[in-house]
């Protein structure tokens, strides 16, 4: 029984925050300031305990499993949906409706945790059910607007479409192997062609949630017309859950495929890079924008997956740590704008050093992150990504990866130009930041230019991994 | 008679399927889309039945998840009926072609 408690600890105290905001909401006696003060204290107090007393094991036959590498999984994503909770603190304070955002975006957060620790198929079509049906909710928040619920009917069509894919492929390597466990599977996969059919099944459902290029359509639609605060979520700490789970799924359950994974995985990330960075140069709205630059970055992860060595697992969580601060940095500001000024153009933000020299100055170093440009951490974890692929030998596919970081540079640094060089006559107004958003704003800055110089870091994730 | 076996179910299953997927391109209705997906997931279900009574009939996981795929199933059908009734309301249409604010 202690067992339990301590093994199932992230996902404990998880539910436990659902349920004490639950109560509030029934207490009615809260305004909405001090209520969302209480929740980011809880989120802290999540964040803080997921240090603490992290142990190994398994529970429920084998159905849940956890170790040190799941534990630290799980407390990137809960550093992440804090500092979501603290950026648009503004945002939140004129919600209408509070504590049922938060108990949405807290169920899917408890459907990742169980979706990094599950060890059995039933157990991980339950939780990335439970992990996207809640944020398809969450993408209809704004009920009046017409973008909004176009982007949740998108949402929840793509994904129910995905879930009926991978449950196919969940049937048919039912069917070919006769288990559900993880841990059994490896051992029983024979390369029958049906069984490869159920292989590709599952792979093509993994793709549609991580929006990899020929099943990314959903993704800018969804992106731009969510509230923005459901965008980072989305765009970061999904996306981080089921890059994690991606990488841990081909690696140990699917190990005997491994030469049928790379080259997908390989071409799917040439395709990805490519397209994201081609339809990232011609947006002009800001979360477009970042929707499709965000795509191209799932085709950088691509490249670390394809390594199949535990330094592939370390650079892919060191650089979903720091696309973390980064991302969430770049939507932090863009939200901000838009919810001040409701300008979204990238022409619109010509001339914002003027007016806003700090959220200009987050924008850029997040955007020089996004870019990987060398003082800042994203330039080490791009740069250990493509290490760790070319340990694979095929310098071709590196090649070309090199070459989309530097198309990609030039879409980045057009806004980051528009900002700091462009003139305008009404440029952004001056907007005054709540104190909890800049704490995130510094916490991020300061993520984004420590995470890369302290070298430790990466080593103690590997430890981790190993 | 002639008892139907495996290849039978699983020739009806596969066609299920892509009758689902096909209805899930073409139609052009959300409810019918939705619909199409019901048919996806059922699909499935008869194939975890059909595997777990003539390949695996000493274990019982191919029927639990049937259950689970059932109930999951009405689930997302209530939050996407309920998302689709928001957008009817905002559109005054259920057609997918008509829901174009945002493109490219």
């Amino acid at each position: 029984m202690n067992d339990f408690f301590i093994l199932m600890k992230p996902e404990l105290m998880i539910v436990a925050i659902i349920f004490i905001l639950l109560f509030l909401k029934l207490g009615k006696g809260l305004s909405n300031n001090s209520l969302l003060l209480v929740i980011q204290i809880l989120l802290l107090w999540n964040f803080a305990s997921g240090f603490l007393m992290n142990a190994t094991g398994h529970l429920f036959n084998d159905m849940y499993q956890t170790n040190a590498m799941m534990s630290l999984q799980k407390n990137i994503l809960n550093g992440g949906v804090l500092l979501i909770a603290l950026i648009f603190t503004e945002w939140f304070q004129k919600c209408e409706h509070l504590s049922e955002f938060f108990v949405l975006m807290l169920s899917a957060l408890l459907g990742m945790f169980f979706l990094i620790s599950s060890g059995n198929l039933l157990m991980f079509y339950l939780s990335i059910e439970l992990a996207t049906i809640p944020v398809a909710a969450l993408a209809n928040f704004h009920l009046d607007k017409k973008v909004s619920s176009e982007a949740a009917m998108k949402m929840i069509l793509s994904s129910a479409f995905s879930s009926g894919v991978l449950l196919f492929g969940i049937s048919l390597m039912y069917g070919t192997t006769g288990t559900l466990n993880f841990a059994a599977i490896p051992a029983l996969l024979d390369g029958s062609a049906l069984q490869i059919m159920a292989f590709v099944f599952l792979f093509t459902a993994f793709a549609f949630k991580m929006s990899i290029v020929p099943f990314h359509l959903w993704t800018a639609d969804v992106y731009e017309g969510s509230p923005i605060a459901v965008t980072s979520f989305l765009s970061v700490i999904s996306k981080g859950a089921i890059a994690f789970v991606f990488i841990s799924t081909l690696y140990k359950v699917f190990q005997p495929y491994h030469t049928i994974w790379y080259s997908m995985v390989m071409v799917l990330s040439i395709v990805t890079m490519i397209t994201g960075n081609l339809f990232a140069l011609r947006q002009q709205n800001i979360k477009r924008f970042l929707a499709f630059s965000s795509i191209a970055q799932v085709g950088f992860i691509l490249v670390g997956i394809s390594s199949n060595s535990i330094q592939g697992t370390t650079s892919v969580i060191y650089f979903i740590l720091i696309y973390i601060f980064s991302n969430l940095a770049a939507f932090g500001v863009a939200g901000l704008i838009s919810f001040f000024t409701g300008k979204e153009r990238i022409d619109d933000y010509k001339g914002l050093y003027r007016t806003n020299p700090f959220l200009s100055w987050i924008l850029a170093l997040s955007l020089f992150s996004l870019a990987g440009i060398p003082p800042t951490a994203g330039f080490f974890g791009k740069l250990f990504l493509l290490t760790s692929g070319a340990a694979t030998g095929s310098y071709l596919f590196i090649g070309i990866a090199a070459i989309n970081m530097i198309i990609s540079l030039y879409y980045y640094l057009r806004v980051v130009r528009a900002v700091f060089m462009d003139t305008n006559e009404s440029p952004v107004e001056k907007i005054t930041i709540h104190p909890m958003t800049r704490i995130a704003f510094i916490f991020c800055g300061a993520g984004i230019v420590l995470t890369g110089i302290m070298s430790w870091l990466y080593d103690s994730i590997k430890a981790l991994v190993n | 008679m002639m008892q139907p076996g495996l290849y039978h179910i699983l020739f009806i299953s596969a066609a299920l399927f892509f009758i689902g997927v096909f209805g899930f391109f073409t139609r052009r209705n959300l409810i019918t889309m939705l619909m199409s997906v019901e048919l996806i997931l059922n699909s499935v279900n008869l194939n975890f039945i059909a595997f777990n009574k003539y390949l695996w009939a000493d274990k019982l996981d191919g029927l639990f998840f049937t259950i689970f795929v059932i109930a999951i199933a009405a689930a997302e059908a209530a939050i996407a009926i309920a998302i689709i009734i928001n957008l009817s309301r905002n559109f005054q249409s259920i057609d997918v072609e008509k829901t174009d604010e945002m493109k490219f």
